[in-house]
């Protein structure tokens, strides 16, 4: 049995061109020849006049760079007038000194949307007519996107065949090959090129200056913050109580943090990948912006004497809320919702709790003339950033709620040992134990005496329970009020502190930026253009199509997954 | 370049241009028919009109300015996001497919997927309220599993021909695929 292998197998030659180079001037096309996907990634345009000599050093310098083979792929003429004869034989000529298979031979005449090609292949792998796809893509928006495979997909693309994607091995090219993109023809070179850079390297006279002065100001910020950080980090500040409080006090956290983002900012090294500068640049954003919100906070406070009237309402405020306690307690000590309550125990744990809030009361009038002043100073340090503002504001209502806070612990505390005293009690009830060895619920038999006293005890608390419980349950519902404020004040902070707007800034404005790469995304549009299909005999001759509309140039870019 | 005349599932007229560039390579557009003047100034009329009797009501004139607002602002929305002119869908059989929108506000939007991807391209029924429809749709390889299908996408999903129409472009884009397979299969061979 023969196996019939002389299907109809089509060799499509595929030329991924930048549209850069199609006014460029006539010259030879340099770039890369994939010969596993039959595909030439043109990079450049080399144009007349040039010694082959020094095209090939040029070329063999920038492939040791680059490690890319770097080759001379064919010709580019771009004549204003009729096609001349002499040009033609000329560009054959090239063709024998740059020996490439296979030569390729594009030219456009004048300002007409034909555009022909040649190609010339020695030995023709198959007798059938080969088919050729131009692919017009931008080489700008390639370069500046990310969709080069990335570190982690390295493996993925080392895979041979059909699972290692093909246009990942062109981006690639085009990724690899910056130092190809630092000369252009208006250099005084013996090479002159024509490619995305040619009209002249992008850049702005703020970024350049910015660039520069960016060295000796990160060296300064990382030298100032290691002074800071090693106050910080003193044995002084590491006494019991005052850890302590710096733990419990949400502006040191603040604090901390934006110390650790300035660190991370003003490190002397170079982002190693994309993640890493994606993050430096939403951490440089973001402070910058939590400075500018701070300021203008600043800013509006300070104005009108706000801080005062703000100092002015604070004693009245704290007052108010002290006298609802007590108006609270009053209830509660009285006959609250309708619950009978056990008279004794209530008018305890009542008067117990409003002693509390006459001390709170008279602390808070002892410091009432100083408020103004500490508000003032307080208020200074808004400047560091909106969100430690809101870290001070957070704590402020802390320390004037002390007291809920207090009540709750007392109230938690009595209700904890009521509910472990009633759970020992009624095992006791019903002749059981808890073994602490073996962590479980044994049978015992108690004595007659302590039964007794046990099931006293146990109608003791049982009935003393609903008391307790609805103290408890006040004091939590407080709580958790103060605690439902603080946490909306904290998630506020950790907004400014953790959206990255420059992603998606960048996501809105210049969208090719950020196309990332996967193996399952389906890629953006945007940089290629499709310009047609032109169907090309084998060894000789051309043909001319008229090339279709040209699509995707302008579209925005719309990857699935 | 042929073109014909098809049905869409809802019931209006939609055009299908095929063009053929090379052997392995096809274009198909569906053009959707455009918006009527009649349902613009209907719908205008309407809100206007309630506008009216609620500026009758209650003597505020910001009703007037706010309706004619939202008819403007309501009128770009649907123009720049919502009605689709033309889907049309490229074939390059050793490069990819490319599915284009173009909305009527002149928008593009374009996707591309790499023909290593690409595991076939098939017409799937679905169960729509009272009705069964058919949709052309292309299945993407899933890397890990040379058998499985990691994902589904639609194609023609605002113009929504009918099976006549489909089973054209279907049988052109199975013409391309076969193509690869053997280039694919000679390759191993080779």
């Amino acid at each position: 049995m023969v196996l019939r292998s002389s299907t109809i197998a089509i060799m499509v030659l595929k030329v991924f061109f930048p549209s850069c180079c199609a006014t460029a001037e006539s010259g030879l096309l340099i770039g890369r020849w994939i010969p596993e996907q039959n595909s030439a990634v043109v990079l450049a345009v080399v144009h007349f006049p040039f010694i082959p000599g020094q095209v090939k050093q040029y070329l063999s310098e920038v492939q040791r760079v680059t490690q890319i083979d770097m080759c001379v792929l064919g010709s580019w003429s771009n004549s204003k007038q009729e096609k001349e004869e002499v040009l033609d034989k000329f560009l054959e000529d090239l063709s024998t000194i740059f020996s490439h298979e296979p030569w390729i031979q594009l030219s456009k005449e004048g300002d007409s949307k034909f555009w022909s090609c040649c190609i010339f292949q020695k030995c023709p792998s198959s007798p059938k007519e080969d088919e050729f796809i131009l692919v017009y893509y931008d080489q700008r928006k390639v370069m500046l996107s990310q969709l080069h495979p990335t570190d982690s997909l390295t493996t993925f693309a080392d895979h041979k065949g059909n699972d290692a994607s093909k246009l990942g091995a062109v981006f690639d090219t085009v990724a690899k090959s910056k130092v190809l993109f630092m000369t252009d023809r208006y250099d005084d070179g013996p090479i002159k090129l024509t490619h995305w850079q040619s009209e002249g390297v992008e850049a702005s006279i703020i970024v350049e200056l910015m660039k520069q002065a960016s060295v000796p100001v990160c060296m300064l910020l990382t030298f100032l913050l290691s002074l800071v950080s090693s106050v910080c980090k003193s044995r002084v500040l590491k006494f019991w109580p005052l850890s302590f409080i710096w733990s419990k006090l949400s502006t040191c956290e603040q604090l901390g943090h934006r110390l650790e983002h300035l660190q991370i900012i003003s490190s002397n090294r170079k982002a190693q990948n994309q993640t890493q500068l994606m993050r430096k640049a939403n951490i440089f954003v973001s402070l910058l912006i939590d400075m500018t919100l701070g300021i203008l906070l600043m800013s509006w406070l300070y104005r009108e004497n706000r801080i005062g009237q703000l100092a002015d309402t604070l004693i009245p405020v704290a007052d108010h809320i002290a006298k609802e306690l007590q108006d609270l307690l009053q209830w509660l000590m009285g006959v609250p919702a309708g619950l009978k309550m056990n008279r004794a125990l209530d008018q305890v744990l009542g008067r117990f709790f409003l002693y509390h809030i006459h001390l709170w009361i008279s602390y808070i009038h002892l410091m009432s003339p100083f408020i103004e002043m500490i508000l003032w100073y307080v208020g200074l340090s808004a400047c560091l950033g909106l969100t430690v503002a809101l870290s001070i504001l957070s704590d402020i209502i802390a320390l004037l709620t002390f007291h809920i806070y207090c009540f709750y612990v007392y109230g938690a505390r009595l209700y904890c040992l009521k509910i472990y005293g009633l759970s020992s009690l009624w095992r006791l009830f019903r002749g059981k134990k808890w073994n602490v060895l073996r962590q479980r619920v044994d049978s015992c038999s108690y004595d007659l005496d302590q039964l007794f006293i046990g099931t006293l005890l146990f109608t003791i608390l049982l009935f003393l329970l609903p008391t307790t419980a609805l103290y408890y349950l006040v004091f939590t519902l407080l709580r958790l009020l103060v605690v439902f404020v603080q946490g909306l004040i904290h998630l506020l902070v950790d907004l400014i502190d953790s959206l990255p707007l420059y992603s998606v800034i960048l996501r809105l404005c210049r969208s090719y930026r950020l196309a990332g790469w996967s193996y399952t995304t389906v890629l953006p549009w945007d940089l290629f253009g499709f310009l047609g299909a032109v169907e090309c005999l084998n060894n000789h001759g051309s043909k001319k199509c008229p090339l279709p509309s040209v699509s995707g140039q302008k579209s925005v870019p719309h990857p699935i997954g | 370049m042929e073109e014909g005349m098809y049905r869409a599932v809802c019931g209006g007229r939609i055009a299908l241009q095929r063009r053929q560039y090379s052997a392995s390579c096809r274009e198909f557009s569906v053009r959707c028919p455009r918006l009527q003047l009649r349902s613009l100034s209907a719908a205008t009329c309407s809100v206007w009109l309630a506008a009216y009797g609620l500026f009758v009501l209650s003597q505020n004139s910001m009703v007037l300015s706010a309706a004619i607002f939202i008819t403007l602002i309501g009128l770009i929305v649907y123009l720049h996001f919502v009605k689709i002119d033309q889907e049309s869908l490229l074939v390059i059989g050793s490069l990819g497919i490319q599915m284009t929108s173009s909305y009527a506000s002149g928008k593009e939007n374009t996707t591309f997927i790499e023909m290593s991807q690409v595991k076939d391209v098939v017409i799937n029924e679905a169960i729509y309220m009272q009705k069964v429809i058919y949709y052309l749709c292309i299945l993407l390889q899933d890397p890990q599993e040379p058998h499985g299908v990691s994902e589904v996408v639609p194609l023609f999903q605002s113009s929504k021909p009918r099976l006549d129409c489909l089973v054209e472009v279907y049988r052109s884009c199975q013409e391309i695929l076969e193509q690869r397979k053997t280039s694919d299969f000679t390759r191993t061979l080779n």
